[in-house]
């Protein structure tokens, strides 16, 4: 082969490799389920509760009923496809599991939430404990052991009283 | 138990989301043959018709494209029909994205600048890759997370 064809055929296998590494990379984080503290505007503080600089959400006049261990909030826009399938996901989950709530929030109509929640991407999964307290989310479509592990993460320590 | 919110009906019709990821995947090809031509004349008029092809997506949608086509003849009557739909806005701008990348390949490659084809192409392949093969629409994203940014700069909290 000469050099004529060589570098170009070396480029474009490097960038294909290199499309690979980072196709594979954000596959893998879709539905990650994250937990941790984090202040409004996302920086981390460690030993916080997600919940510390965000205001009470009323949950129940959003029409979501807090289920009595865990709510799946999930924020979906109109027209998205991985919301569907996301939201088939944890509604066979939440069906499955006891005490276990399942919710779809249109980001459009909440923007409040949407700003307050820091959400990005739709589908946006939020998880509640039975206080209404942030215990996990995910963004991406989310798969049946993403949805399970995302409730296996425990309630954050309760905001100490003033 | 499970009580989802129904979205209410959109009034922008949806288009079956796979055929943008089998156009890109088709685009993608072109780009990989335009690096192999690297900085010939060729490599310049194939990079143009992607241009092209890119323009006219940008202006009447993703799935005006002649790569749409190709899918809704060739592949579709394989695949069979979904009834998942996406939003048609976020896939027209990222055919915008790759107008912008490619003709910029174009007008810098007849001005003489070396290698202005084989980078912009790279760059437009790297984006067509991640589109077919893992369902990654980069322009998609930008344009729905500036849509979400002004969405919130219009509703202060």
């Amino acid at each position: 082969m000469s050099p004529q064809t060589l570098v170009p055929a070396a480029v474009l296998v490097v960038v294909l490799a290199a499309t690979v590494v980072l196709g594979v990379w954000w596959q893998r984080r879709q539905g990650v389920v994250r937990t941790g503290a984090r202040r409004a505007g996302g920086a981390r503080v460690p030993g916080g509760s997600a919940d510390d600089a965000r205001p009470a959400v009323d949950w129940a006049a959003r029409g979501v009923e807090l289920g009595p261990r865990r709510t799946f909030v999930q924020f979906s826009a109109q027209v998205c496809a991985p919301c569907r399938a996301t939201a088939r996901v944890l509604a066979e989950v939440s069906g499955a599991e006891d005490g276990v709530s399942h919710r779809e929030l249109d980001v459009d109509d909440h923007l409040d939430l949407v700003l307050a929640f820091g959400i990005l991407r739709t589908p946006t999964v939020v998880v509640l404990d039975a206080d209404g307290r942030e215990t996990a989310r995910a963004s991406g479509a989310m798969t049946r052991s993403q949805a399970l592990a995302a409730l296996a993460v425990a309630s954050p320590a309760p905001a100490p009283s003033t | 138990m499970t009580r989802p919110v129904e979205p209410t009906p959109s009034a922008v019709p949806g288009i079956d989301p796979r055929g943008p990821r089998v156009a890109a995947g088709i685009t993608a090809l072109l780009l990989a043959v335009v690096i192999l031509l690297w900085t010939s004349t060729a490599a310049l008029v194939l990079l143009a018709v992607v241009a092209a092809s890119f323009a006219v997506g940008a202006v009447g949608g993703a799935q005006r494209t002649w790569q749409a086509w190709v899918y809704r003849v060739l592949v579709l009557p394989r695949l069979g029909p979904t009834d998942e739909r996406e939003d048609p806005a976020p896939p027209r701008f990222a055919q915008l994205v790759g107008f912008v990348i490619t003709a910029a390949g174009v007008v810098l490659g007849l001005l003489g600048v070396a290698g202005a084809v084989p980078v912009a192409a790279a760059l437009a392949l790297v984006a067509a890759v991640l589109n077919a093969a893992f369902g990654l629409c980069l322009g998609c994203e930008a344009y729905l997370l500036v849509r979400r940014l002004r969405a919130g700069g219009a509703h202060p909290a």
